[in-house]
C-alpha cells in the first residue's frame, strides 16, 4: 500500500482547469519527484493533497481517504508541506517558527531534541533564532521553512520548489540536506522546475504539462527520455 | 499647570479603558482584516450585565461590601461577554469568512445596532445609575486630585494589558494567533486549526472589553444602551492611531488618544476664547482618526499601510 496515493485528482480555478484529473503514488520511504514548466499545475497539486484547493477525485494517505479533512488535521496526521516562496512567518523570530512546526505535538522532550536536529542540520538558523524571520536571507528563509516541516515530524514531506530564487551554492546546500532527510526515513513528494536536480535526487519522477501527467517511470530512466531531455533538461534534439 | 496636570490625569483614566477595547479591534482585524463594529456594544454588555448583577447582589445581600459586589457584577459580565463574542463570531462572521469584504463589515454594523435594540429591550431606554459602591477616596497629586478609583482603572487595565501581552507572546496559543494573522494558509499548514483561533480572539478580546465595560460606567456613574456607540467608535480610533492589527499600537493609541482629547477638552475653551467648550471633547477622537488617516495611515506603530478603509 502506497503511502500517497492520488486518483483522479482535479482543479479548477474558475473555468480553467489546473490539475486534470492526475494520478501519483508515492511509497513509504521514496523520494519522488514531480517535475514541469512553470504553471503545469505542480504546485496546485501539493496544494490539493494537503486540501488548502478545493478538489475532486481522491487523495489516501497511509490508507484513509483524505476526503474533506481540514488542512489543519491532515498536517497533524503526519504531512507537510513546504509551500512555494517558503511561507514563513515573517514577523516570528526563527525559533518561533521552528517551534510552530512542533504545534501539534505534545512530546516535548522528543520537541527539544528534533530542534537539536535542525539546528544540526542548518546551524545558520541557530545562529540566528532570536532574529525576526523576515530579515533572513532567501536561503536561509527556506532552510527554515525547511527545518519547520521537520518540526512536525512528518511521514510525508511535500517541497514545492526549493531551489526557486537560490544562488548555486545554497541550492547544493538545500539538496544535500534533501537527501539527508529522505536517508533519514522521511518520505518525500519532490516538486521542482529545475529538472536535472530532481531527476538527480530521486529515485521516481513524474512529468506534468498542462494539468496532465505524460510521463512517469524512474528517475534515470526519465533523465534519458529524448523528450525530457529536450524540454526540461536544455537539450536541442 | 494644575489644569494640564489634571487632565493628563484623567486622559490617562479614560486612555486606559480606550486601550482595553482598542485592543479588541485590533487584534480582530490582526487575523481577519475585519473592522468588529458590534465590539463596542459588547462593552455596553458588560456595564449592563455587571449593572444587572449588582442590582440583584444588593437586593439579596445589601451589606456586603462595595468591592465584592462589584467584583460580583465583573465576574459574571466577563463569561456572558465571551459568550457573546463568541456567537457573535460563529453566527455572523464565520459563514461569511470566504465572502467579499463588504459582506462583514455590513454585518458587523447591522450587528451592532440590533445589540443596542437588545440592550434597549431588556434594560429599556433610561440611563442606569452606577450604584458608589467603591470606597471613597482622593489625594492630591501636583496640585490635581486622583480619586481610587482613577488609580483603580489604570492599575487593572495595566494588569489586564500586561497579562494579555503576556498570552500573546509567551504562549501556544498566542503564537497561534501571531502566526494566523501573518498566513491564515500556512498556519493552517503547522497544525492550527484556525477557527478555534478565531473564536478565541474574539472570546479574549469580548473579555476585555467586559472589564472595560464596567470601568467605564463606574468612572462615569452611569450605562445606557447606546453608550457603545461613542466607545467603540473612540476605541477603533485609537487602534487606527496605534497602527490597527497591532497590539502594542492599540495600548499607545488608547492611552494617547485619551490624553489628546483631555487636554483638548481642557484648553479648548481659552484656545477659541470661549467659542467652543469641554463638550467638543468627542471631537477631538475623530479629528486625531482623521489626520491620521491623511498623514500616516498604517498608524504609529504600524507595518503595512492599509490598502483599504
Amino acid at each position: 500500500m502506497s503511502l500517497l496515493a492520488v486518483k483522479g485528482l482535479k482543479i479548477h480555478y474558475g473555468g480553467i482547469q489546473a490539475v486534470r484529473g492526475i494520478d501519483l503514488e508515492v511509497e513509504e520511504g521514496e523520494l519522488v519527484c514531480l517535475i514541469g514548466a512553470n504553471g503545469a499545475g505542480k504546485s496546485s497539486t501539493l496544494k490539493g493533497i494537503v486540501g488548502l484547493e478545493p478538489h475532486t477525485g481522491e487523495v489516501r494517505y497511509a490508507g484513509a481517504s483524505l476526503r474533506g479533512r481540514p488542512t489543519h488535521r491532515i498536517a497533524a496526521a503526519g504531512v507537510a508541506l513546504v509551500p512555494e516562496g517558503r511561507g514563513i512567518f515573517p514577523r516570528l523570530t526563527v525559533a518561533e517558527n521552528l517551534a510552530m512546526g512542533a504545534y501539534t505535538r505534545r512530546d516535548q522532550a522528543a520537541v527539544r531534541a528534533d530542534l537539536d536536529h535542525v539546528y544540526d542540520l542548518f546551524p545558520r538558523l541557530l545562529e540566528r533564532r532570536q532574529q525576526t524571520a523576515g530579515l533572513l536571507s532567501g536561503g536561509e528563509q527556506q532552510m527554515l521553512a525547511i527545518g519547520r516541516a521537520l518540526m512536525s515530524r512528518p511521514r510525508l514531506l511535500l517541497l514545492d520548489e526549493p531551489s526557486m530564487g537560490l544562488a548555486p551554492l545554497m541550492v547544493q546546500k538545500i539538496y544535500e540536506t534533501i537527501q539527508r532527510v529522505a536517508r533519514e526515513g522521511v518520505t518525500i513528494l519532490l516538486v521542482e522546475q529545475n529538472a536535472h536536480l530532481a531527476l538527480k535526487v530521486s529515485s521516481r519522477g513524474y512529468v506534468m504539462e498542462s494539468g496532465a501527467i505524460t510521463l512517469s517511470g524512474p528517475s534515470a530512466e526519465l533523465a534519458a527520455d529524448p523528450q525530457v531531455r529536450a524540454a526540461y533538461l536544455g537539450e536541442s534534439i | 499647570m494644575d489644569i494640564f496636570v489634571q487632565q493628563l490625569i484623567n486622559g490617562l483614566v479614560l486612555g486606559s479603558i480606550y486601550a482595553l477595547v482598542a485592543l479588541g479591534y485590533t487584534m480582530v482585524y490582526g487575523i481577519l482584516e475585519l473592522i468588529n463594529f458590534a465590539h463596542g456594544e459588547v462593552t455596553m454588555f458588560g456595564a449592563m450585565v455587571a449593572l444587572a448583577v449588582i442590582g440583584v447582589v444588593l437586593g439579596v445581600a445589601p451589606d456586603l461590601p462595595g468591592l465584592l459586589v462589584v467584583l460580583a457584577g465583573v465576574l459574571v459580565a466577563i463569561p456572558v461577554c465571551m459568550l457573546l463574542g463568541f456567537s457573535i463570531e460563529r453566527l455572523a462572521y464565520r459563514p461569511l469568512r470566504n465572502a467579499p469584504r463588504l459582506a462583514p463589515l455590513i454585518t458587523a454594523i447591522g450587528l451592532s445596532i440590533v445589540l443596542q435594540n437588545v440592550a434597549m429591550l431588556i434594560w429599556g431606554r433610561q440611563y442606569i445609575a452606577f450604584p458608589p459602591l467603591l470606597p471613597k477616596g482622593q489625594y492630591e497629586v501636583l496640585g490635581a486630585h486622583v480619586s481610587n478609583l482613577q488609580i483603580f482603572i489604570v492599575v487593572l487595565s495595566i494588569l489586564v494589558m500586561l497579562g494579555l501581552w503576556f498570552m500573546v507572546q509567551k504562549t501556544r496559543l498566542g503564537r497561534a494567533m501571531r502566526a494566523t494573522a501573518q498566513s491564515r494558509a500556512v498556519a493552517q499548514l503547522m497544525g492550527v486549526n484556525v477557527n478555534s483561533v478565531i473564536a478565541a480572539t474574539f472570546v479574549i478580546g469580548s473579555a476585555l472589553a467586559a472589564v472595560a465595560g464596567v470601568m467605564v460606567s463606574a468612572y462615569y456613574g452611569l450605562a445606557h444602551y447606546y453608550m457603545g456607540f461613542l466607545l467603540g467608535l473612540k476605541a477603533f480610533s485609537a487602534a487606527v492611531l496605534g497602527g490597527i492589527g497591532n497590539i502594542a499600537g492599540a495600548m499607545l493609541g488608547g492611552l494617547l488618544l485619551g490624553v489628546i482629547e483631555a487636554l483638548g477638552a481642557g484648553y479648548i475653551g481659552d484656545l477659541t476664547g470661549g467659542f467652543l467648550g469641554s463638550h467638543y471633547q468627542d471631537v477631538f477622537a475623530f479629528f486625531v482618526l482623521i489626520l491620521v488617516l491623511v498623514f500616516r495611515p498604517s498608524g504609529l506603530l504600524g507595518e503595512r499601510v492599509a490598502t483599504r478603509a
